[in-house]
């Protein structure tokens, strides 16, 4: 019964979607309000009937309905109800279901927000994301059946994969990731049709802008997110590790975080349109290369979980998104031309453009240590990764250029930069690059990309706290109000200018954090018997004893480990051992104090609790726990930047109304 | 970047300053993409078996690889501590000493497939940064064919442990399978 209803779903889904994308190329093409309305209704339909999809299978997991196939692959009546909700997202099937839904939602917001505004280029929109609604239904309805009948369904089913059921980390990652990578179809189908329209007027990129940002915001959090997770869960100490599938989200970052600025020329100046485009249009084209490389199997990675015989089909629709771009591209990109001038010399136009080209680059560097192996194999037969001594020594240096360029861009005047306007706003920001720096120093900094990391963020820093607090002082000056008003005042006249400072004040904070928990980490292995000491750093560790745990999905062996800081106690942390009823083999889970300076961590390589003896990882990392901070300030900043635009969409139309309602009255 | 050419110079020379920006932009790229390489080069880990590892000879020294296999049974010779283990890694044919100064995890012992990242040293041993052990039970040294290490490494991560599919579930088979089986439904 519902793996019929199920289906039926995914198909009318499939049927809205295509319908809905065929309907909104031809109202592009020649506009009619009939078209329009309904390419909105079957977007509309598009979402609803993926939301139901979800509902079902929510339904079904919970209901512990064994004749779902996903529910029999993913489901057990051992897990907690939390674990069989979330296992929507555990496995292939349900996360592209999941991924309908969330495309589902953002078509419908984005067309519901634009429904009476851009009219020529809407309905290309619509066909676009619609097109590519339609290709995720084709997946659940065929290679990716969620809904397939099981006859004579199992009592019981093994529940998902123990890795995920291991931490609460698991639980919002992958919706943040899947809003983040999904949400760029949007500004991936407004880009399209600026360029099927021939145009990319003013008043367009402000939605291409925002809708870029929405999901920018997610992607950001949910890569922190990911880092944090094998963090905390996979034991062995860091937070990164350039693994494919971390790669894959961290690609179209660069690319949107990229776009996300040339927009800013595009809004100000009217140059680098088509630059802008051909960047939203990378950005979602590495999404679905993300979406290949973590689902196909071709990689080995730590954090791919669903893989399966889909990878074919996703690389086929890459390659047709791709030549559709391609020529979409050539064919359109003369139309459009710019409408202003760029500054060269020394201003911050320039900087901006080194910034573009600095984004490029690193997703270049990316991508070739990524795909480089898969070359290999493909061409060779040979087997091999790409090691991170590859990737940190090509990051490293474009990172800290991007923190450089990220000072040296705000502090600089728009336009031509006299030599005293030089003067005036690059040589003040030296006193916090060189005291951050001498700070390090004496700290214990000796690694010459952290110095320069310090110096770098201690530029941006000043530069960045300036500009937040220049309408501030303005304010204060023209207006005689006291700090707090002029600082609310100004930062509600100018929010998207103020957001974005956060985001940068973010973003520093988070090199500066990765330079020093990179570099200045401790570490050691050690072999303990029961009552056994061991020092590292200013932390003593002793091996107390070790405790069994029951739970009704896992059985626990904990250490107990007490803990001194400096000879005084601090208490005590539990790494520990789990093993799954549905895995054989036990998953390790460590333990980390995390405090604002440094982090202590434990990880257990193996214990014997009949022989009392426990072999530990320990590592001391410095800054870490800035990181998850610094993500939080990016976040909030990106939303702080997006609300005018929020509230802008809906002001007008309850505005336009009460001025119609109120002006006949006023009239007479 | 064209756009970028001069407002205020005069035609001529904004000509040659185009020219100029594109040519330094053409080098600085040049420049990045040999570096790019050179650095992948120096900085590949090789997924070998024992016998690819043999016969990879002196090249296997002081390269990182990724060495999968079994561990030799009654190899294992664990010393006093954590800096004292040594066993062998087979595939059924070869076999290579290996030498690891980390504390070995939960798993490992006589007879499990095993992952070593290391390099080779002159005097013929492996020497290991890191093991990792597979999840896999039932890993088998495969003796006649190469390791397949691709299904070893995704077993060490814990990524394929599912239980065997009960045989009423449709379309659940083990992901580990490089080839995917066909989907019965």
């Amino acid at each position: 019964m519902i793996p019929m209803l199920g289906r039926a779903l995914v198909l009318l889904a499939l049927l809205a979607a295509s319908g809905g994308a065929l309907v909104g190329f031809a109202t592009g093409a020649r506009p009619t309000a009939l078209g329009w309305l309904w390419a909105r209704r079957l977007a509309y339909a598009f979402a609803a009937f993926m939301a139901l999809a979800n509902l079902l299978m929510e339904y079904a997991l919970l209901s512990h309905d064994f004749s779902v196939s996903y529910v029999a692959h993913v489901g057990s009546r051992s897990v907690p109800t939390w674990v069989s909700m979330v296992s929507l997202w555990s496995s292939l099937e349900g996360s592209i279901l999941f991924w309908g839904l969330v495309m589902g939602v953002y078509v419908a917001v984005a067309t519901r927000q634009n429904r009476d505004k851009h009219p020529e280029y809407m309905p290309y929109a619509v066909g676009v994301w619609l097109a590519c609604g339609a290709f995720f239904s084709f997946l659940l309805a065929g290679p990716a059946q969620p809904f397939a009948t099981v006859p004579g369904p199992p009592l019981d089913g093994p529940g998902p994969n123990a890795l995920l059921q291991n931490h609460f980390l698991m639980v919002i990652h992958p919706p943040f990731l899947y809003s983040g990578y999904v949400g760029m179809t949007i500004p991936f189908g407004l880009a399209c049709a600026a360029l099927l329209v021939g145009r990319l007027g003013h008043d367009f990129i402000r939605p291409l802008r925002n809708f870029l940002l929405l999901p920018w915001i997610f992607l950001t959090v949910a890569i922190v997110l990911g880092g944090w997770w094998a963090y905390e869960v996979l034991g062995w100490g860091g937070y990164w590790a350039w693994d494919p599938v971390e790669n894959a989200s961290f690609l179209p970052w660069l690319t949107a975080t990229a776009a996300l600025h040339s927009a800013l020329l595009v809004e100000r100046k009217g140059v680098l349109k088509a630059w802008t485009v051909t960047l939203v249009i990378g950005t979602y084209l590495l999404t679905i290369l993300g979406t290949f490389m973590t689902r196909s199997g071709v990689f080995n990675s730590v954090h791919s979980f669903t893989q399966s015989a889909i990878g074919p089909t996703i690389l086929v629709f890459l390659a047709a998104a791709l030549i559709f771009a391609v020529v979409l591209l050539t064919l359109r990109v003369n139309a459009l031309a710019p409408e202003g001038r760029l500054e060269t010399g020394p201003s911050r136009d320039v900087v901006f453009l080194v910034q573009n080209l600095l984004f490029v680059l690193f997703t270049f560097t990316v991508l070739l240590g990524t795909v480089f192996p898969l070359v290999v194999e493909a061409a060779r037969g040979v087997q091999m990764s790409v090691g991170r001594p590859y990737f940190d020594r090509m990051s490293v240096p474009i990172g800290v250029c991007l923190l450089f360029v990220m000072g040296v861009g705000p502090a600089l005047p728009w336009g031509r930069a006299t030599g005293r306007q030089l003067r005036s706003a690059l040589l003040p920001p030296l006193f916090t690059a060189a005291a951050l720096a001498v700070l390090g120093f004496v700290l214990g900094v000796r690694n010459p990309w952290t110095l320069l990391a310090l110096f770098f963020g201690g530029f941006t820093a000043q530069v960045t706290v300036s500009e937040l607090l220049l309408p501030v002082r303005q304010r204060m000056r023209s207006h005689g109000e006291s700090f707090l008003e002029a600082f609310g005042q100004a930062r509600q006249r100018g929010q998207r200018r103020f957001g974005a400072y956060i985001v940068h004040a973010g973003a520093l904070l988070a090199i500066v954090a990765i330079a020093v928990s990179s570099t200045m980490g401790t570490s050691k292995e050690i072999q303990l018997r029961q009552g056994e000491s061991t020092t590292l750093g200013a932390y003593s560790l002793t091996f107390v004893n070790a405790e069994r745990v029951s739970e009704p999905h896992r059985e626990s062996v904990l250490a107990r480990m007490d803990v001194s800081k400096n000879g005084r106690p601090i208490g005590s942390l539990y790494p520990r051992m789990n093993q799954y009823e549905s895995q054989r083999e036990p998953i390790g889970t460590p333990a980390v104090r995390t405090s604002l300076t440094e982090d202590l961590y434990l990880s257990i390589h193996n214990i014997d609790p009949g022989n009392r003896t426990v072999g530990l990882l320990v590592l001391v990392n410095p800054m870490v726990g800035w990181i998850w901070i610094a993500t939080a300030i990016m976040a909030l900043g990106g939303l702080l930047a997006l609300m005018p635009a929020w509230r802008g969409a809906r002001v007008p139309v309850t505005e336009r109304a009460r001025v119609a309602t109120a002006s006949p009255e006023g009239s007479s | 970047m064209s756009s970028s050419a001069g407002t205020t110079l005069p035609a001529p020379k904004s000509r040659r300053t185009k020219w100029f920006a594109i040519t330094a932009l053409a080098v600085a790229a040049g420049a990045f993409v040999f570096i790019a390489f050179g650095g992948i080069g120096e900085n590949l880990v090789y997924y070998w078996g024992p016998k690819e590892l043999r016969a990879a000879g002196r090249k296997a020294v002081g390269a990182t690889i990724r060495l999968g296999g079994q561990v030799a049974p009654g190899s294992v010779k664990l010393g006093d501590g954590v800096s004292n283990l040594e066993f062998d890694v087979t595939d059924g044919t070869a076999l290579v000493h290996v030498v690891s100064r980390g504390v070995p995890p939960q798993l490992f012992r006589d007879r499990i497939g095993v992952v070593v990242e290391g390099t080779m040293t002159a005097q013929g041993a492996f020497e290991s940064q890191r093991l990792m052990v597979s999840h896999d039970n039932k890993y088998r040294a495969p003796a006649d064919k190469n390791v397949d290490m691709k299904t070893l490494m995704r077993s060490t991560q814990g990524l394929d442990d599912v239980p065997a599919p009960r045989p009423a579930v449709a379309g659940s088979s083990a992901p580990s399978s490089p080839q995917p089986e066909p989907e019965s439904r």
